[in-house]
């Protein structure tokens, strides 16, 4: 900045620059934003005498926090638990045993153009697809129970761990896998000492953190009979006790808590 | 590095034998583990419908195809209620999360002792509990609706925004802060122009990531009856019409790949 422009500066007020820097482009997003907004709410249909009447009902739901029942309906939680921790860890086992070929297939770098392509198409259409739409298919050829939601949650696992698995291998040091191939190694020798060593503090920590959102949505694919809590809390809200919900949400809280506490803790250690 | 003398040479061993015991039994118990949950799944899953699987599938196949084109058009009110569910649910999210990030954040917060918790409980409360499972909740509460979609994207949003965003917080540069503080500005001010600024490409950020994750979210809904697309694939679901359904389930991977495109264009553009 010249002197000249700081002297015309002098004695007039600062303003802020503006966060997009273009005026005409700030004023029609603006514009077309509050156009959005107000078509948005004139469309919703809200019926405020139904939600002034279901406060109350809400408030009945925030204190039976305070009171969860955990007693009543224990068998029913514990069975669904338990089914959500089994679908769980059998999921997050088989996915991420599938995960880690689909994810070596899909990085640019080390895999041939058709495989790449192969893997990177099962890839997308794992990860396009929401977990929900994928249990509603399996369980009408699956028929009702847990093995729908395990394949469900191994799909899910797929996608999203070759993705992030792949596009960590293709941002890796090519100099140390390179140092090992001169070496005269094998394709299986060059995986396990080239790229494996790079790449595994980051897969530990992504499969961990996998095993939460595996958890997590275990807990709602009960909603569509693919097993686990989801079903009792189905039941739970639809027969109006509050208190059994609250214990459910409450126990479901605690263990993805006591799941993030565990990952943090793997993961500062492998690291 | 363990050497053991074996028959007067010395052979060079990656691990102790004390340490190979250890994992050998770790890797011991993990296969256990999984083999127990495995005979879990299995006992409660019908096997005769699993063995019918590949025949059922075909069928549903050759019922899904053709896609029902012409219903396209009964589709549109539901897009725009999908659409409007993912937004607003993200707007009121931002606003929301925003106090929640500069409680949470250690930097800003006005108490590490009492307020820092409570602002970390909404977050892992929030963000551990699925939107269907807010929106079943809602429903029971609100009525069914647009409305409850809404806030049940809203609430799950929370946690997920001002997690990311306290993070933001955390990581900003403390000369600005200082340079800013040293003016002689208020609280207020401090944050106005020496916090903000700092976060405001990672809130940009985080907002249009959570509308493409809200929009995946808010395509179900409505299996839960909170409104949108997941309202008509219930409906199709419950009277077996799979050209429908197929027909929707495309819709929704267009939606999920536009909102997708769209996010990444405008996070490179503001990254």
């Amino acid at each position: 900045m010249s002197h000249r422009e700081l002297d015309d500066m002098l004695g007039k007020g600062w303003r802020k620059p503006p966060f997009i820097a273009n005026p005409k482009l700030r004023w029609a997003l603006l514009a077309g934003f509050v156009a959005y907004l107000i078509a948005a709410f004139l469309t919703i249909e809200v019926d405020w005498a139904r939600v002034y009447a279901g406060l109350d009902r809400g408030w009945q739901f925030v204190l039976s926090f305070t009171r969860p029942d955990f007693v009543s309906r224990a068998s029913d939680i514990w069975e669904g638990l338990l089914e959500s921790i089994v679908m769980t860890v059998a999921a997050s086992v088989v996915g991420i045993a599938i995960s880690i070929p689909i994810g070596l297939g899909a990085a640019r770098n080390i895999a041939p153009m058709p495989v790449y392509l192969v893997c990177r198409g099962i890839v997308a259409v794992s990860r396009a697809l929401q977990e929900i739409i994928v249990a509603i298919l399996l369980v009408a050829i699956f028929g009702f129970g847990p093995l729908a939601g395990f394949l469900t949650l191994s799909f899910a696992t797929i996608g999203f761990l070759s993705k992030l698995l792949a596009e960590d291998i293709e941002s890796m040091d090519r100099v140390q896998a390179e140092a090992v191939k001169a070496s005269g190694a094998r394709w299986m020798q060059y995986i396990n000492y080239g790229v494996q060593p790079q790449i595994l503090p980051r897969l530990v920590g992504l499969s961990m953190y996998r095993i939460d959102i595996n958890f997590r949505e275990s807990a709602i694919l009960g909603l569509v009979g693919a097993g686990g809590i989801g079903a009792t809390l189905n039941t739970a809200f639809d027969r109006y006790e509050y208190d059994t919900a609250a214990a459910i949400l409450i126990l479901i809280i605690v263990i993805v808590m006591g799941l993030e506490y565990l990952s943090g803790v793997i993961r500062a250690r492998v690291q | 590095m363990p050497v053991i003398e074996q028959g007067g040479t010395q052979i060079w061993k990656r691990r102790t034998r004390r340490e190979s015991l250890l994992r050998w039994f770790g890797w011991l118990l993990g296969v256990a583990v999984f083999m127990i949950c495995w005979q879990r799944i299995s006992d409660a899953t019908t096997w005769f419908f699993v063995w019918d699987a590949p025949r059922i599938a075909n069928d549903i196949w050759t019922r899904a195809t053709p896609p029902r084109w012409e219903y396209i058009t009964q589709l549109g009110r539901p897009i725009w209620d999908t659409l409007n569910i993912a937004t607003l649910g993200t707007i009121i999210a931002l606003f929301l999360s925003v106090p929640v990030a500069f409680l949470a954040a250690r930097n800003t917060t006005p108490s590490r002792v009492f307020i820092r918790p409570i602002a970390l409980l909404i977050i892992v409360s929030t963000r551990s509990i699925n939107s269907l499972i807010w929106a079943l909740l809602l429903i029971a509460i609100i009525g069914p609706g647009v409305f409850a979609g809404v806030v049940a994207i809203a609430i799950r949003s929370i946690g997920f925004c001002a997690k990311l965003l306290y993070e933001a917080i955390e990581e900003i540069d403390h000369g600005q802060v200082e340079a800013v503080t040293a003016t002689g500005a208020s609280r207020w001010q401090v944050m106005a122009f020496g916090i903000v600024p700092q976060i405001m490409p990672a809130f940009a950020g985080v907002a249009v990531f959570r509308w493409d994750i809200n929009i995946r979210e808010s395509t179900v809904l409505g299996l839960v009856g909170a409104g949108g697309i997941g309202l008509q694939l219930s409906s199709s679901l419950n009277v077996l019409a799979w050209p429908q359904v197929s027909l929707i389930l495309l819709v929704i991977l267009a939606a999920v790949v536009i909102s997708e495109w769209v996010s990444a264009k405008v996070r490179g553009a503001i990254i």
